[in-house]
């Protein structure tokens, strides 16, 4: 919302500048965007008269002008401007001074061997537009010597607030000036509302047609005809009012309508009365109908909109736009003048569809005051009589002011409990006064009358804030907060804690922690195991970014292959976030994803790095899942996982038959190829919802005194047997004495035979009680390799 | 027979000389074995006079221990000498780099998470969440904020096909709607903050389709607008480490909260720079106020009796000034020379009690 500082005090006794203004609008809770003083840059300025023009001696096109700029001043410019003439009255920029336009510091000069000593300025080299034809030319009785800002009408600060979508009535300049005189800045003055007689019966009626049901859409509808009038350019003061704050000046008639928009927020509109045939009716619009509108453009309408229309065609969108048939011209002589209230979501709904944001919508759209209809048209009809002269008619009314919301019971101690401010009582019947409120205002318990230009206002809640935003927001104290105990208490939860500890610790293995988008293409997100519609969104910001992730892993390939792309060849990434298998709450897990592309680092003299395998996206999960409490003894490794895995190097680690704890491997290669990398890439998933819930305290542990005693052992077996299960059966020998089994070395080939190969573990035994005999060694080793025999056929090698 | 003295200067002369450890030691087996001359002097003993025995004696047993001490010291020398000339050869070029070993890095966002939560936490805020996809009841019916509300249609919310419930499905537009789950869930009195991922159909230099926020909220008996002021200027505070930042509280709407702020810090803006804490200019950096009795009711809370206040705060807008961030879109470009940049060590764990 765009103001002046002299519009303002059309409604506002007040003696603030700018600043102290800007300052209170902040305060009462409209934000100030900008102050511009538009007269800044044009200080140096002054307006001149041109006193002779003659040609130049050394050049056509340029003239050598002879300005007057006051007080007896004289200078001699050369100019280029086609207008430049004797008589004309201008702006004139002394040297020294700085053109906007240019940013040039003005000297004097010779300009083809003629000297000037300042410039005569167009509106562009003024900042003001792009105009540039000629130089600006202004109207003849304009004092010479005068500053040129107040002759352009530029010496008055221009506002721009933002307006809170609940505050309508603060669309008008009015509805600001009563903000302010609440805050004390001032008076509000009194607007005359002195209603216009009547001089003969309105030819054109107006009927409300509509079924009870959407009566709504258009309860009250006030106009009157104006006749014998004269269509012309609006007055000086208008149009620089409106073309301060953006607005083209158009006409008379029409710029009366955006001036009573922007100064009361009354949007209104004028009919051309002459082409209106028989009267107007104002209903739902029909299947098939159409608009011709104001801005040129043409609109199918719905039976949802509300239209405005004559005995043949529909003439106007109600509460968003006029009709071009109906519009005014400069050969209109009567007028049907229009001013009715539209419902907000209706005519919010009707703007939407169309894509048409007109002033009037924006008021309409945020509620406007339904009992200024017959004040606001009396207003207008002033300034058209005023302006354009005519005869109005006697008001025609149709519908009815909606009745009055009740009266809001406000307890003046309900601003101190809910803003811990104390405002004295007449304090806050001045503040509620001043805004417009009225009611009974004693006791404990006032009854308030809601103005009818506050449709935000719902209840004693709004009150309090009416209240404390006129006092002033900066008198709440600021109270810290007090906790109930002296300590804090656990903030996160087992699993919030877990999603953290999780960042933190594969950080610590040095991957990199990104955050990517939940979604992505849907044809990516097939390839994961998504693309379902379900999750697919109605209305993607671009087609790329249509489907909500099924899995964290493609936006980390996504991110592989840019890295890669830039010369980042290795690297290792991961994220903690959120996956979507479908729209419930309960089907957005929380993953930890991790990938590791490329080689294992960089080219180094003593230890060469070699390409990531699926072993280090291993080292990942289990790592992860240790971390996180998870017992990694007792994990099987089971050689599946989905498709977008290798198939021959990848797995699924579980915590029993059921429980999915992780899934790990080499991704496949056709994935990387879809996603422009050329591999290799590992990845783990570890799902952090999944992990069991830790175990506070743990068992105690054996710290035997006694000495531990190592065996290797090695087994030929087919090539299929998992070394998994080599292990497990050798543990399987005496979980108490076998405090470890590893893997130590793997062969294939050779002497063995096709299908065969022999894996060589290392058993720590370590005993509890006494040390091991060799008679107790030998004892364990043979039933090691009893096991190992029965639960996977191997035989020891020979 | 040889004189003790000449014995002495010979066999000293001999250790000095012998230039390796197998020479020294051959002089040892040679000269103090049985054919050695100290032992051939001390054979010669017997035919002296008893007295004569007596100091000739002595004499040879000082010359012996003087002979196995030169010849240790003579072992000891060149055993030195052997392992300086053996280090020389072992040198290597010290300035070559180490074994590289790569540093992980945690994500702004996540650090500012951290350090949200640790803040709050101290005042006894516990961390709730809900799910990013919502439907519009939890994201704007229940939060007042009807269908037809202009704030509705400006959120440039993204939709998803289908119902839940009897409603449209949605992705959640701010954190609020964690604010209703909470209270739908739990009676009061209620104190938690909500950070988490939320989602606008938004994009250009400053609007991310995804971003994040941090929702706060206090529902109970007693708590009122100071204690808001209070709250926030103490988090703002902490988390700028900026003391005495100023911050202005101002009148806004927001349809949740009634009354409404939006709340400013102190700032100064000079040549393109921004910097955070006293200065004659303001920063936007929060939405905040009591929350709307309209919303207590509609989660089956009793407005007449319970009151409190809720605020939501944008995380990147918090990262990027606290860190100096430029650019919003790079939160989410995963460029691994930017998240080093920018990023923070694992044990970079933000704690109040530890000043991190």
């Amino acid at each position: 919302m765009k103001f002046t500082l002299s519009w303002l005090r059309a409604h506002l006794a007040t003696d603030a500048g700018p600043a102290a203004i800007g300052a209170a609008l902040t305060r009462v809770g409209h934000e100030v965007e900008a102050i511009v003083d538009r007269g800044a840059a044009l200080k140096d300025f002054v307006v001149a008269r041109v006193v002779e023009a003659g040609p130049h001696p050394n050049a056509d096109k340029l003239k050598v002008c002879v300005v007057d700029a006051g007080g007896g001043r004289h200078a001699q410019v050369v100019c280029g401007a086609p207008n430049a003439r004797a008589g004309l009255i201008g702006v004139f920029a002394p040297p020294g001074s700085l053109i906007p336009g240019s940013g040039v510091v003005l000297k004097t000069a010779a300009v083809r061997g003629v000297e000037s000593a300042g410039m005569l300025l167009s509106e562009r080299e003024m900042g003001l537009s792009d105009e540039h034809t000629g130089i600006v030319e202004l109207a003849a009785d304009t004092t010479v010597g005068a500053p040129a800002a107040a002759a352009l009408g530029l010496d008055d600060p221009l506002f721009d607030i933002a307006v809170t979508p609940d505050r309508g009535d603060c669309l008008g300049v009015r509805g600001i000036a009563r903000d302010l005189a609440a805050a004390g800045l001032g008076t509000l003055k009194p607007l005359d509302t002195t209603p216009v007689a009547g001089r003969f019966v309105s030819p054109i009626g107006v009927h409300l047609e509509f079924e009870a049901e959407t009566a709504s859409a258009c309860p009250y509808f006030v106009g009157r005809l104006i006749r014998g009038l004269r269509n012309g350019p609006s007055p000086k003061w208008l149009a620089d009012r409106l073309t301060a704050i953006g607005l083209r000046p158009i006409s008379a008639l029409v710029d009366i309508t955006n001036f009573l928009t922007y100064d009361l927020c009354r949007p209104l509109h004028v009919f051309d009365a002459a082409k209106v045939r028989g009267g107007l009716h104002v209903r739902l619009a029909r299947c098939g109908e159409r608009l011709a509108a104001l801005n040129g453009k043409t609109y199918d309408l719905t039976p949802a909109m509300t239209v405005i229309a004559d005995d043949a065609d529909v003439e106007a969108l109600g509460g968003v736009i006029g009709g071009e048939r109906t519009g005014c011209t400069a050969e209109t002589t009567e007028v049907f003048l229009e001013s009715a209230l539209f419902d907000p979501v209706r005519t919010a709904l009707t703007g939407r569809s169309l894509g048409i944001l007109s002033d009037a919508r924006f008021r309409f759209e945020r509620g406007i005051d339904a009992a200024f209809l017959i004040p606001g048209m009396d207003i207008a009809t002033r300034l058209i009589l005023e302006l354009c002269g005519g005869e109005p008619s006697i008001t025609v009314i149709a519908g009815d002011e909606p009745r009055r919301r009740p009266a809001i019971i406000f307890r003046p101690a309900r601003v101190r409990s809910l803003t811990g401010m104390s405002v004295p009582e007449p304090a806050q019947a001045k503040i509620l006064a001043d805004l417009g409120f009225a009611g009974t205002m004693t006791g404990e318990r006032w009854s308030v009358d809601i103005p009818t230009w506050r449709n935000d206002v719902e209840g004693e809640a709004c009150l309090v804030e009416e209240v404390a935003r006129i006092h002033g927001y900066d008198h709440i104290p600021a109270v810290s907060l007090s906790r109930a105990e002296t300590l804090p208490k656990p903030v996160l939860t087992a699993a919030q804690r877990a999603r953290g500890r999780a960042r933190r610790r594969l950080a610590e293995r040095g991957l990199v922690e990104c955050v990517t988008y939940s979604f992505l293409p849907s044809p990516l997100a097939a390839l994961f195991g998504g693309g379902q519609p379900s999750v697919r969104l109605v209305n993607p910001i671009s087609a790329d970014l249509d489907q909500m992730r099924p899995s964290l892993l493609p936006n980390l390939i996504a991110a592989a292959a840019r890295n890669a792309d830039r010369g980042l060849r290795d690297g290792a990434l991961f994220e903690v976030g959120p996956e979507y298998a479908g729209i419930e709450p309960g089907e957005q897990r929380t993953v930890a994803a991790a990938i590791r592309f490329g080689r294992t680092g960089p080219r180094h003299w003593a230890a060469p790095p070699r390409a990531v395998d699926a072993f280090d996206a291993k080292a990942d999960a289990f790592d992860l899942l240790a971390s996180l409490g998870v017992a990694t003894r007792r994990l099987e490794t089971v050689a599946e996982a989905p498709g977008w895995y290798h198939p021959g190097r990848s797995a699924t680690l579980r915590l029993g038959p059921k429980v999915t704890l992780a899934r790990f491997g080499e991704v496949h290669p056709r994935v990387l190829k879809a996603q422009g990398l050329r591999g290799p890439v590992v990845a783990c998933e570890v799902f952090l919802d999944s992990i069991p819930a830790r175990r506070p305290t743990k068992g105690a542990p054996q710290l035997s005194p006694f000495q531990s005693v190592e065996r290797d052992f090695a087994f030929v077996l087919d090539a299929g047997v998992p070394a998994e299960a080599l292990v497990r059966a050798a543990r399987a020998a005496d979980e108490a004495l076998i405090a470890d089994v590893r893997v130590f070395d793997q062969f294939a080939g050779g002497a063995l035979g096709e299908g065969r190969k022999s894996l060589a573990i290392s058993v720590t035994l370590q005993p509890a009680a006494a040390t091991m005999t060799d008679g107790e060694i030998e004892a364990i080793s043979q039933r090691i390799i009893a096991n190992v025999a029965a639960a996977t056929g191997g035989q020891l090698r020979a | 027979m040889e004189s003790i003295d000449a014995v002495r200067a010979d066999l000293l002369a001999l250790i000095e000389d012998a230039e390796s450890l197998d020479a020294v030691e051959q002089l040892r087996i040679e000269e103090l074995g049985k054919k050695g001359r100290i032992t051939g002097l001390m054979r010669g003993l017997a035919s002296l006079p008893a007295e004569e025995r007596r100091a000739q004696g002595a004499a040879l047993n000082v010359l012996k221990d003087e002979i196995v001490a030169a010849l240790d010291r003579r072992r000891t020398r060149l055993e030195d000498e052997a392992l300086d000339r053996r280090l020389v050869t072992e040198r290597v070029d010290i300035t070559l780099p180490p074994r590289p070993e790569s540093a992980g890095f945690i994500h702004p966002i996540s650090q500012t998470i951290d350090e949200v939560v640790a803040i709050f936490g101290e005042m006894g805020f516990a961390v709730a969440e809900g799910p990013d996809i919502e439907d519009d009841w939890h994201n704007f019916t229940a939060l007042n904020i009807p269908p037809e509300h202009p704030a509705r249609q400006e959120m440039d919310t993204f939709y998803l096909p289908g119902e839940r419930d009897g409603h449209r499905v949605v992705l959640r537009t701010h954190t609020s709607p964690v604010q209703i789950r909470t209270m739908v869930a739990s009676p009061p009195p209620l104190r938690i903050i909500a950070p988490g991922r939320t989602y606008r159909c938004d994009s250009d230099a400053t609007h991310s389709p995804m971003f994040h926020q941090v929702e706060g909220l206090i529902v109970d008996e007693a708590t009122h607008m100071g204690h808001l002021k209070g709250c926030l200027i103490d988090f703002l505070r902490a988390y700028f480490a900026v003391d005495e930042l100023p911050v202005r509280f101002r009148p806004s709407y927001f349809p949740f909260t009634e009354p409404s702020a939006e709340v400013d810090i102190g700032c100064t803006r000079s040549a393109g720079k921004l910097e955070i804490g006293h200065g004659s200019d303001w920063l936007e950096i929060l939405g905040c106020g009591m929350v709307n009795p309209k919303v207590l009711a509609a989660c089956g809370i009793d407005a007449g009796r319970y009151q409190g206040f809720a605020f939501g705060m944008g995380l990147e807008r918090i990262t990027m000034l606290k860190y100096g961030i430029p650019d919003l879109r790079t939160f989410f470009e995963s460029d691994l020379r930017w998240l080093r940049h920018y990023g923070f060590a694992a044990l970079a764990i933000p704690s109040l009690v530890r000043g991190e």
